[in-house]
């Protein structure tokens, strides 16, 4: 029970994590906090999807750990580790339906896999999931028949289906047309607060997220560039948050890939 | 001169550790307590899709590679007056080398190329990660039943291949150019051994089946995830099993018939 009163979910401690020679974090440490929005922004590039995958135990950590109700996620076994994930939602970019199943099917497939609850009650489960995200009349189609904000739509059905402790969000807003965008940040906030799971979006539209999270860690070169609610982001100074909130093209962060003299280089001084 | 060392270094290393994690692919997605009511769903699925679509091509081949032995061994054969032989030298060869052998290639391209892809394109849409983050071991529901349904199919394909490919040797020697029936069927009969020749012959498909299927899923499981990694996954699984079933092919053909 003291896990429940503890207001910390998830915790990142000194974690270091590098791809092909490229280190991605540097000693990152942050903080989720039970039930509420936590939105990690940053820059393309600056490993935010790659967190997820740590997080979720997907990926291995060089230094550092994470845990997750106290629990680190790198130390579990594969059985435990699957336990865990049953506790996880995760909404992918793509959304990642099963491209060989009904949508239907899609969001069946958690339960029918970590539940012994009879097909009756599977049904209604699914169409209740369904009817969340505003898909009931969709569950004869095909993935191949949907849109993108459809697709993502009921990849959240999917995700939701058992009633998940933690739900990660990647890029939920990417690529989708203001339409669907609103459906989507009506959905999180209030997905959020009628199941009061903990929610994390990996995002880099700042508006949006914005509106939506309770607390925002800014990253930028494998660390924390920033955190507060999203009210003290706004009005922080630091150049590098404003380029990346005000989206300047030139700034701290270099409009130009590190590239030779330009002058020289035209001249062929390098050839 | 360095660099070269350097390349070949780096090239033996990679490749090592390909191996390696191939390997830990296959232990991992066989080697677990079976679940039946699960896993014999997702195999009959596979079975139909890598075998059972596959049984077209197999037909078809099988039928003209026999047709193709008879014609061809009849203008040899008769030249020497012993054109009754012609059955004897269709079911040979079929069993032992061509049914096996041919079988595999075409399997390579025709199901192998499609796993790869489609478990390629699956990791490409993160429905690989999509099953771990919901709890399901990929390598159990994915990797597994297309492993047994390759090695399970190509037995079978290649059973079928040399039947289909020795009734068209008879078509052609029997029924066109006019050997006499007793004599193809009695000559044959008479010179094909069933532990030698036949088994022998599904020993090899049983080698083949398992390492095409076994190149196509790591190819794909470990594929680049973009359009170029997964296009250079499928060339690498054709191009790879199909010089591994040669290589296999005259190495097992030295330790069952070298000594004759």
């Amino acid at each position: 029970m003291s896990n429940l009163q503890n207001t910390t979910h998830i915790e990142v401690k000194n974690l270091s994590f590098s791809r092909s020679d490229r280190a991605i974090f540097r000693d990152l440490s942050l903080r989720v906090e039970r039930g509420k929005v936590t939105a990690i922004m940053g820059p393309s590039g600056t490993g935010k999807t790659t967190l997820l995958k740590l997080i979720g135990g997907q990926l291995q950590p060089e230094s550092g750990e994470i845990l997750v109700d106290e629990l680190n996620v790198h130390q579990l076994n594969r059985k435990w580790l699957f336990h865990l994930r049953a506790r996880m939602g995760m909404l992918f970019q793509s959304g990642a339906l099963f491209t060989d199943m009904s949508v239907f099917d899609n969001v069946a497939f958690p339960l029918r896999v970590h539940t012994d609850l009879d097909a009756a009650l599977i049904r209604d489960l699914v169409l209740m999931k369904l009817n969340a995200v505003g898909l009931r009349g969709a569950e004869k189609l095909m993935p191949s028949e949907l849109s993108g904000g459809m697709a993502r739509r009921a990849a959240l059905a999917r995700a939701i289906a058992l009633d998940p402790d933690i739900l990660m969000y990647d890029e939920p807003f990417a690529g989708q047309d203001p339409i669907a965008m609103g459906v989507l940040i009506n959905l999180i906030s209030r997905l959020n607060r009628a199941l009061g799971h903990t929610s994390i979006i990996v995002s880099h539209d700042i508006d949006e997220t914005l509106s939506i999270a309770d607390y925002v860690y800014l990253l930028a070169d494998g660390r924390v560039l920033a955190e507060g609610t999203p009210q003290e982001l706004i009005q922080m100074e630091d150049p590098q948050v404003r380029q990346f909130l005000d989206g300047e093209p030139d700034g701290p962060v270099p409009f130009h890939y590190p590239a030779p003299d330009y002058r020289q280089q035209l001249l062929g001084g390098d050839r | 001169m360095i660099e070269r060392l350097q390349r070949i270094g780096r090239n033996t290393l990679d490749r090592l550790a390909a191996t390696g994690r191939a390997g830990q692919m296959l232990v991992q997605s066989l080697i677990a307590p079976p679940e039946p009511t699960t896993m014999l769903p997702l195999l009959v699925k596979q079975l139909h899709f890598v075998g059972v679509l596959s049984l077209v091509i197999i037909l078809v081949s099988g039928l003209f590679i026999g047709m193709v032995l008879g014609l061809q061994g009849y203008t040899i054969l008769v030249d020497y007056g012993s054109e009754q032989a012609v059955g004897q030298m269709v079911a040979l060869s079929l069993v032992r080398e061509l049914a096996p052998v041919v079988t595999a290639l075409l399997f390579a391209g025709r199901a192998g190329s499609a796993v790869t892809a489609e478990i390629g394109l699956m990791k490409a849409t993160e429905q690989l990660a999509s099953y771990e983050m919901i709890g399901v071991d990929p390598l159990r529901r994915i990797i597994a039943p297309r492993l047994w349904a390759g090695f399970i199919s190509l037995p079978i394909l290649t059973m079928i291949f040399s039947v289909v490919g020795i009734w068209g040797g008879s078509l052609v020697a029997v029924d066109w150019l006019g050997i006499y029936s007793g004599s193809f069927w009695a000559n044959m009969q008479a010179s094909v051994d069933f532990s030698t020749d036949v088994l022998n012959g599904i020993i090899k498909s049983l080698v083949f089946g398992f390492v095409v299927i076994w190149i196509a899923v790591f190819q794909g499981y470990d594929a680049v995830p973009t359009s170029e990694g997964i296009s250079k996954a499928t060339t690498r699984t054709v191009v790879y099993s199909s010089l591994a079933v040669l290589g296999l092919d005259f190495i097992l053909t030295a330790m069952m018939f070298g000594e004759i």
